[in-house]
């Protein structure tokens, strides 16, 4: 390694940066339920999301009680079954992952890790959180009113979502959508805060280049789902426009229990592009987020620089750019152009290559490390099995004709479920072993996480790589029953009811990690403010868990980037960004 | 999907442009900086609402790119039939357009910090855009006297979708300016009250450049347009 002196033309005196205007709170309310906040708002969004993906992971059991039991619970009906996987993919997706992934982590690492006191606008990100809240407490109104939440599928598609004999069209259809639309416009508020703090609020010092690649996952990911979410408002509002004031955006010609509806000429492909306009950027805005948290989780656990820091940018953002023209490769059984399916597999096999460009780099960074096993460093390991299992079953469905077959069947289910399921839950438990300490002042229980990972992470292979058999079997998604399919053996059977037995053992595992949260609360091991050895500006404030504002009396000042570990010559592994430069450093390459 | 592919290609562009002048080029791991030398990124010349307001604007592009892209899509089905525009919808747009040239002016007496005329050119966009919202309201009275219902056909709908829509944003638009006026009224500092009028000027004009193209699309021009490019491209150059 070379020693390479500082570049004085890399540098210029300290800019005067403005000290923000902090909101001080004056009561109880304001301060913890009305909070302006970001870590505290970050704690909210964390907690209404793990709340709410709990019933949807119970919602889990029920379909795995239903498919591998059939007839077990009589409560469980045809039409309760498809509201339950309704709701179980619906508040999955966009009220546990989006929420939690930009919501919570967003809100409480931006502003600690780029060195702001808060986000640029703190009343439009509390009003972002009760916006989310409302949208969440919709959602649990649609089990209680008649006819229940809608039963329409995750993607809503029309006509079938607003048609009498789909279950929940009554109020459930409504109360979605309506939740959908506020849920988006909170989500807007938040949006902004991610995206403007990062471009104006960093520290002195903190240029894009050094801001930590957890930072870059969350911020192209808030700006893919700006944009995004628009196309799922447009389609939530022109399906209610059908379903209240009798237009016919998505809705043909129909008959009904033998009468003409009054719809007519209405194109439900129409809704199929725009759903699918955010639905695939929405994979994305999930996974860059869990990227970058890996890649910090990684680096730190390993005690090793990222390896190609560069080429992880430029393959998040380039990844970010080629989501939006790949959304089509979700309806190539909706007749479409065979030259549009040629270009939109073309487009999501391209987007493989800078996601394969991350996993080398995760490799390779692990590489002659120095590995800590702790329980953020296996739920990482984790997720670089698990996104690499999940993305090479996508490799077949991105090609239309090994997709066409095996559209609608298990293997979808498998496949999205490894990589857009598992893969990102497991990069949040690791994310939440990581920085609890920070948070809470306190460790996690060790023996109690290692627990938690080994069987969920066993346990989801368990579940889903037998599923992918199911599917290559011809097994169709969606269906209630399966029993009396021909194409259907006993064994396959049999293997459903392992799936469903291996569903229930996961989720008692969640339970341990649930109460291994609470109970550290008050009995986990003091951490410190830095039990990793983190370099990262977040593990250097001067109190933790750091009060509000963050940084007591001066903003950090940065000098290097986020991944100066193991630098030789220097007194311990880690160097913090804010520590100076007093002394050369070598080229990792 | 042409019109919000367009949309996000352009905003790419824009992105880009920024992205290259940040130095995603260098090698961070290379460059420490001693204590009193810090390298700072290009220090940005906008206030943080202003780039709050040009992410915004950039998510109500988007809304109504989309909205656009729909139109496009469900004009091409059978039952697809053209419908009249009310006359009002242009008087309407000169309302719009009487908005922007009074915060412009407005703008530029607060750059020279007269009060007086800014409170004179805000009150008179917020009368222009008042005039405007009655005005959508009776152009929907005059579609539904003449038959014209939200349900009456796929154009008629997306009329009334795509002006609720613009709409709303310009109610909106109208707390910006009432804000405005109240930061007047409270004797503000100038530069507060110079960003507040700028702020509305921008997203003023951005809902004047939303609404001239929804009027393209809504009068069919737009349709027009795109079929004389489709036929310059398939006949490989000008008729």
């Amino acid at each position: 390694m070379a020693d390479i002196p500082h570049d004085a033309s890399a540098t210029v005196p300290p800019a005067e940066l403005e000290e923000m205007e902090l909101y001080h709170a004056h009561s109880w309310w304001t301060k913890y339920v009305f909070s302006q906040d970001a870590k505290v708002i970050a704690v909210q969004y964390a907690v209404t999301a793990l709340v709410i993906g709990f019933v949807a992971l119970v919602l889990s059991w029920l379909i795995r009680l239903q498919l591998g039991f059939p007839g077990l619970v009589e409560f469980i009906d045809a039409d309760r079954y498809y509201q339950i996987i309704t709701m179980h993919g619906m508040i999955m997706v966009v009220y546990l992952l989006t929420a939690l992934f930009l919501g919570g982590f967003g809100n409480y690492l931006i502003p600690l890790m780029v060195g702001a006191r808060d986000m640029v606008f703190p009343y439009a990100n509390m009003l972002s959180f009760w916006l989310y809240f409302v949208a969440v407490m919709l959602l649990v109104i649609s089990f209680f009113v008649p006819g229940g939440p809608t039963g329409a599928g995750w993607t809503l598609y029309p006509p079938q979502a607003i048609l009498s004999n789909t279950p929940g069209q009554q109020w459930g259809i409504m109360l979605m959508l309506v939740s959908l639309i506020v849920f988006i416009i909170g989500f807007t508020m938040g949006g902004l805060n991610y995206t403007v703090t990062v471009l104006q609020a960093r520290a002195r010092g903190m240029t894009l280049m050094r801001l930590p690649l957890t930072i870059w996952g969350i911020f192209v990911a808030t700006v893919m789902a700006l944009l995004a979410f628009p196309a799922l408002f447009v389609a939530a509002v022109m399906m209610l426009f059908d379903k209240y004031l009798g237009t016919s955006f998505f809705m043909p010609t129909l008959i009904e229990m033998g009468e003409q509806l009054s719809y007519g000429g209405g194109s439900p492909i129409l809704f199929q592009h725009l759903f699918w306009f955010f639905g695939h950027p929405e994979v994305y805005i999930v996974a860059l987020p869990a990227f970058g948290i890996v890649s910090d989780l990684i680096s730190t656990h390993a005690r090793r620089n990222i390896f190609g820091y560069r080429m992880m940018v430029w393959a998040i953002v380039g990844i970010g750019v080629l989501s939006f023209v790949v959304w089509a490769h979700h309806m190539y059984v909706s007749g479409m152009n065979p030259y549009f399916g040629f270009f939109f597999a073309t487009t999501t096999l391209i987007i493989a290559v800078p996601t394969a460009i991350k996993v080398y780099n995760w490799v390779l960074t692990l590489w002659q490390g120095d590995i800590h096993f702790n329980p953020p460093m296996l739920f990482a390991l984790g997720f670089i099995v698990t996104f690499v299992n999940g993305g090479l079953s996508g490799l077949f469905l991105g090609n239309v004709v090994v997709d066409v077959p095996l559209s609608d069947t298990m293997f979808v289910v498998a496949h999205f479920h490894m990589v857009m399921g598992v893969a990102p839950i497991l990069v949040i438990f690791g994310a939440i072993y990581h920085w609890y300490p920070k948070v809470t002042g306190r460790m996690l229980g060790d023996a109690m996480a290692k627990f938690h990972f080994w069987v969920t992470f066993l346990g989801a292979y368990l579940i889903f790589f037998p599923m992918h058999y199911l599917g290559l079997m011809g097994l169709p998604r969606r269906y209630f029953e399966t029993e009396g399919i021909m194409i259907m053996p006993e064994s396959g059977h049999s293997l459903n009811a392992f799936i469903s037995i291996m569903a229930f053992i996961v989720g008692f595992a969640q339970l341990v990690f649930v109460f291994n949260l609470i109970w550290s609360l008050r009995h986990g091991r003091p951490s410190g403010p830095n039990p990793w050895r983190a370099t990262t500006l977040e593990w250097q404030t001067p109190t933790t868990p750091p009060p509000h504002g963050n940084w007591g009396d001066h903003l950090p000042n940065v000098y290097r980037w986020a991944y100066d570990y193991s630098v030789p010559g220097a007194k311990e592994d880690f160097i913090p960004q804010n520590e100076p430069g007093s002394v050369t450093k070598g080229d990792p390459a | 999907m042409s019109a919000i592919l367009g949309f996000i290609a352009i905003l790419t562009l824009i992105v880009g442009w920024f992205l290259s002048r940040q130095g995603l080029a260098t090698k961070p791991w290379l460059e420490v900086d001693s204590a009193g030398g810090l390298a700072t990124p290009n220090p940005s010349p906008y206030a943080p609402a202003q780039v709050g307001l040009g992410v915004f604007l950039a998510v109500v592009g988007s809304l109504f790119a989309l909205l656009i892209t729909g139109y496009l899509l469900r004009s091409e089905g059978l039952d697809w039939r053209d419908m009249p525009l009310p006359w009002i919808v242009w008087p309407n747009t000169l309302a719009l357009v009487g908005t922007g040239i009074a915060l412009e002016w407005a703008l530029r007496a607060a750059n020279r910090d007269d009060r007086g005329a800014v409170r004179t050119g805000v009150l008179v966009a917020s009368g222009c855009a008042l005039l405007f919202l009655v005005g959508q309201f009776a152009a929907w009275r005059m579609l539904a006297a003449s038959g014209n219902f939200v349900n009456s056909g796929p154009a008629d709908s997306f009329f009334y979708l795509m002006t609720a829509a613009h709409g709303l944003h310009v109610i909106g638009g109208m707390f910006a300016l009432a804000g405005t006026f109240e930061r007047i009224r409270r004797n503000e500092r100038a530069e507060r009250i110079k960003l507040s009028v700028e702020l509305s000027t921008t997203y003023w004009l951005f809902m004047l450049l939303i609404w001239a193209l929804l009027l393209a699309v809504l009068s069919g021009s737009a349709g027009e347009f795109l079929a004389f490019c489709g036929q310059i491209l398939s006949q490989g150059g000008m008729p």
